[in-house]
């Protein structure tokens, strides 16, 4: 087996573990770490259920070997609040009835987190093409948008919550930046 | 499902990557921003033996005008095209950041990369399509050197490029500026890979078509240019006659494949409308020396 020690950082806590090169950065938290709130859907990219930040921006961790996260900082949804204190996001897709069952929520609270820092006051339609990244099934997205909606205008969503990393908000179009993964 | 075991090198630079891509033979494959190897490796559709992790060769995440065109490094984000705001970049490729919007969703843009998107050939990947559009050029590194293949050059099946499994894309460069050139998709859904796509770039003078370039993407095995449809365009009027007759040679002289997504004669449907679409955006665009964003006298060396 090819295995690598790698050193990431987890909603600020640090680890050091041995994994296998294959080993997708999903199962790294999943199976390695315990951090069970990321979820895998479709295990290629399509869903978005185990969307999770990678130096802040948002990444399909089924599609990042563990490996490759080696160095970087990831934020999961353990990060964000607490079944005792949610954060205002969390808190409006319960008020909206922004989830059902729940699958894919860890993953749209993860990309919604990433959106809403680098982008704290958008437009339905932004919202829209936004949550269009990942797949739910239950609530027809309408609900979703809703939370989306009151997280930004309370104005607590883009400040609140995981902690917060560097890179996430220098990447610009035409510059050279450090900071590349996936 | 999870990928097959591979061995992991992470290359520090672009001449280690060459040269662990010389020492491993053609069962290594590159990974950068990994958003369709990584699937692909899932479904076990590929199995490489090892892969070279050039993810963290930040020198190569660039986008650059420079003597009127635009370099590209081979790690620039889909994200990095999209957010291109700099007039003097923008400046002839403001279609880049359109067709970007098209690329997947909001994460797949923040980690999949220029090169990478080159490299996987896929027939209706957008920045295939721009780098038939721009007449692009490939750069190519290995250990045996550089070498710079025109775009023509480039593409020769599905997913199939004339890269030897030694060389590594290292930038793209777009020489060409095309104002105004527009860009026209129709997907099943947001995000997904167009059934077919269509861009377009028209020069006109005095009502004339002077210059055209018209390609595609999702007819055939890799992104096409529609030549007789161009030469239709150019020398005409741009008027409706002529815009249905280029749209239909396109459409006569491509034969789509037909899967589970439309059948052949619904794709070339789809050129039709797609052609004219992207035609059509294309002529509108304004005299660039008066559109207040761009001051072609007045270029930005790079």
């Amino acid at each position: 087996m090819d295995i690598h020690e790698i050193r990431l950082t987890v909603n600020g806590t640090k680890h050091e573990l041995a994994v296998e090169s294959r080993r997708t950065l999903a199962d790294v938290l999943r199976h390695d770490l315990r951090y069970t709130g990321t979820h895998l859907g479709c295990e290629h990219g399509i869903c978005g259920a185990c969307t999770v930040l990678v130096d802040g921006m948002p990444a399909r961790s089924c599609l990042m070997f563990g490996v490759q996260a080696d160095g970087r900082s990831v934020e999961t949804v353990e990060g964000l609040g607490s079944p005792d204190d949610l954060n205002p996001l969390q808190r409006a897709f319960t008020d909206h009835h922004g989830l059902q069952c729940g699958f894919c929520t860890p993953g749209f609270l993860m990309l919604v987190t990433a959106f809403l820092r680098e982008n704290p006051a958008p437009t339905d339609e932004e919202i829209r093409e936004v949550i269009s990244s990942n797949l739910c099934r239950c609530t027809g997205y309408q609900g979703i948008l809703r939370a989306v909606r009151a997280a930004a205008d309370s104005g607590a969503a883009s400040d609140s919550g995981a902690t917060s990393v560097s890179g996430a908000t220098s990447v610009s179009g035409t510059a050279s930046v450090s900071g590349i993964d996936g | 499902m999870k990928p097959a075991p591979f061995i992991y090198h992470r290359a520090r630079s672009v001449d280690e990557a060459v040269s662990l891509l010389s020492e491993l033979g053609d069962e290594a494959k590159l990974i950068a921003g990994g958003q369709s190897l990584v699937a692909m490796m899932n479904f076990r559709l590929a199995r490489p033996a090892a892969l070279v992790d050039i993810s963290r060769l930040t020198d190569l995440r660039y986008v650059r005008a420079e003597n009127g065109g635009l370099r590209i490094g081979a790690l620039a984000l889909h994200r990095d095209l999209e957010r291109i705001s700099e007039p003097s970049v923008l400046a002839g490729f403001d279609v880049l950041p359109s067709a970007a919007r098209y690329i997947g969703h909001y994460a797949i843009r923040a980690a999949g990369t220029f090169g990478g998107s080159i490299a996987h050939a896929d027939p209706a990947a957008e920045w295939c399509m721009a780098a038939l559009l721009f007449d692009g050029e490939v750069v190519a590194r290995s250990l045996r050197g550089e070498r710079v293949i025109p775009i023509s050059d480039f593409f020769i099946g599905f997913l199939e490029t004339s890269l030897d499994p030694d060389e590594m894309i290292t930038e793209v460069r777009l020489p060409v500026r095309r104002p105004g050139a527009a860009v026209a998709e129709f997907a099943r859904r947001h995000g997904d890979f167009a059934v077919v796509a269509a861009m377009a770039a028209i020069d006109q003078h005095n009502g004339r078509c002077v210059d055209a370039r018209l390609v595609f993407g999702g007819v055939g095995g890799t992104v096409m240019r529609a030549t007789p449809a161009e030469a239709i365009l150019i020398g005409s009027d741009l008027g409706p006659g002529a815009i249905a007759a280029a749209a239909d040679a396109s459409a006569s002289a491509a034969d789509p494949p037909a899967d589970i997504h439309g059948s052949s004669e619904y794709r070339r449907h789809l050129m039709r409308v797609l052609a004219a679409r992207a035609i059509k955006d294309a002529m509108n665009v304004r005299d660039p020396a008066s559109d207040g964003r761009v001051d072609f006298k007045r270029q930005a060396p790079g």
